[in-house]
């Protein structure tokens, strides 16, 4: 029987140390077994690898940066779904889904259908509220405080010891270990990333994410629990393995069940040398690791797509434990045409 | 003791914990021994085992299997059997 062709858009193609996750998200869509798909890339730089991966990718737009507006992203994504005859968009990047759950309804009445959180769960979930979040929903998270100001930084000796963690509200964090760093990674993160700067109690132990994706209606689709191999030192896993922790798929459950969180996500979660287990931060989104997912037996984009587009999707049941993802860095040797293509013209 | 349901031996001798992810690699007699504890054998069958098979003596072969045990339990790698000693 021929399978149902869906044009997908994907952002997140850029791959620096700290890679985005559209890569995998479209290696897991190529690999899935209920639909055909045709790749729209959306990308923000005119570096961004996937623009150049022509067997990942089939056609590239450059679409604006989140700052720019809702508006100027609409009109693009108008314009690209006139060409495309897009079905579903899948954003990447935390940063950008503010603005398209607040495009999801104009969207799907164009016909392009994502599957996102709600604005009150991406709101909530936020680390600025993840204090708030982890009374709500009896789930331990370390202690953290917001702040907006570098004259408060000396109140925190009070509140915390050191070290404690520096965070940025989309990205970055850094491990301060005195005032005076605490005082320049709220410089350097604030620069890039704007206020609040998030300072967060230090969990020594071991660090391990689960990826996963909820229906909406508090059940579990799919939940992958991994635990961090190799680190780099902006503390992205560049090699990781499939485990079977019972106590982090329970909390991973709970927080699905008690959020009723809609779309792809990434919890990162601490176990202390007690074997105590805090949830450190909740994304919104598909990680960069998702194509372990798939590797062990959870194809959870392509699960998400048959969400956002209506199909009625069963859990998964299980996932082979010990299997492990190694990243590499492949350089491509790029025409400077195709580079002139998508900087001048934003297509490519 | 016996070795916890969830770790996992290769004949090579890399041990698995699948429930943290870690693992570790032991020599060919640290294999026989987790088979052994895996097979829930007590201290008197595993060194009877072993003493059959290397040229040592009991004194020096129990020093060294409590070492290893004291390792494994560090590495929550041990659970309790009621019907076997360590």
């Amino acid at each position: 029987m021929k399978r149902r062709k869906l044009n997908i858009a994907v952002t997140g193609l850029n791959a620096i140390d700290s890679p985005g996750p559209g890569v995998s998200v479209i290696r897991a869509l190529r690999e899935a077994e209920s639909f055909d798909v045709g790749i729209i890339g959306l990308s923000y730089e005119s570096l961004e690898p996937g623009i150049y991966m022509h067997d990942i990718v089939d056609r590239t737009y450059s679409i604006p940066y989140p700052g720019a507006g809702i508006d100027m992203l609409l009109s693009r994504i108008e314009y690209i779904h006139e060409k495309e005859k897009l079905d579903v968009i899948i954003p990447n990047f935390d940063a950008e889904l503010y603005p398209f759950i607040k495009l999801e309804s104009k969207l799907k009445d164009m016909g392009i259908h994502m599957f996102l959180p709600t604005m009150h769960q991406f709101e909530e979930r936020h680390k600025v509220n993840l204090n708030d979040f982890g009374k709500k929903y009896g789930i331990s998270v370390p202690h953290s405080k917001v702040i907006y100001d570098l004259n408060t930084v000396h109140s925190l000796q009070s509140e915390f010891s050191f070290p404690m963690i520096v965070k940025g509200k989309f990205y970055d964090a850094s491990i301060a270990y005195s005032i005076e760093q605490v005082k320049t990674y709220f410089n350097k993160i604030s620069a890039k990333w704007g206020l609040p700067i998030i300072i967060q109690e230090f969990i020594h132990g071991a660090e391990f994410n689960v990826t996963g994706l909820g229906d909406g209606k508090g059940n579990t689709i799919a939940a992958v629990p991994m635990r961090k191999q190799y680190i780099t030192d902006k503390g992205k896993a560049w090699g990781g393995i499939s485990i079977s922790d019972e106590r982090m798929l329970d909390m991973t459950r709970k927080f699905l069940r008690n959020t009723k969180w809609r779309g792809g996500f990434e919890l990162e979660l601490m176990k202390n040398k007690d074997g105590e287990l805090y949830l450190l931060e909740i994304n919104p989104r598909l990680p960069a690791w998702i194509y372990l997912a798939v590797g062990v037996g959870q194809n959870i984009p392509e699960a998400l797509v048959n969400l956002a587009i209506g199909e009625k999707v069963p859990p998964f049941s299980d996932y082979a434990v010990g299997k492990m993802f190694i990243r590499y860095a492949w350089d491509m040797i790029v025409d400077r045409e195709e580079f002139e293509q998508i900087s001048i013209y934003g297509e490519l | 003791m016996k070795l916890s349901k969830n770790a996992a031996i290769s004949e090579s001798g890399l041990l698995f914990n699948p429930v943290t992810g870690e693992s570790y690699t032991v020599n060919p007699i640290g294999v026989e021994i987790l088979n052994l504890l895996k097979d829930e054998k007590d201290l008197d069958q595993i060194s009877k085992a072993i003493l059959e098979k290397y040229s040592t003596d009991r004194v020096s072969f129990e020093k060294d299997y409590q070492d290893f045990i004291g390792m494994l339990q560090h590495y929550k790698l041990l659970e309790r059997n009621e019907t076997t000693k360590a």
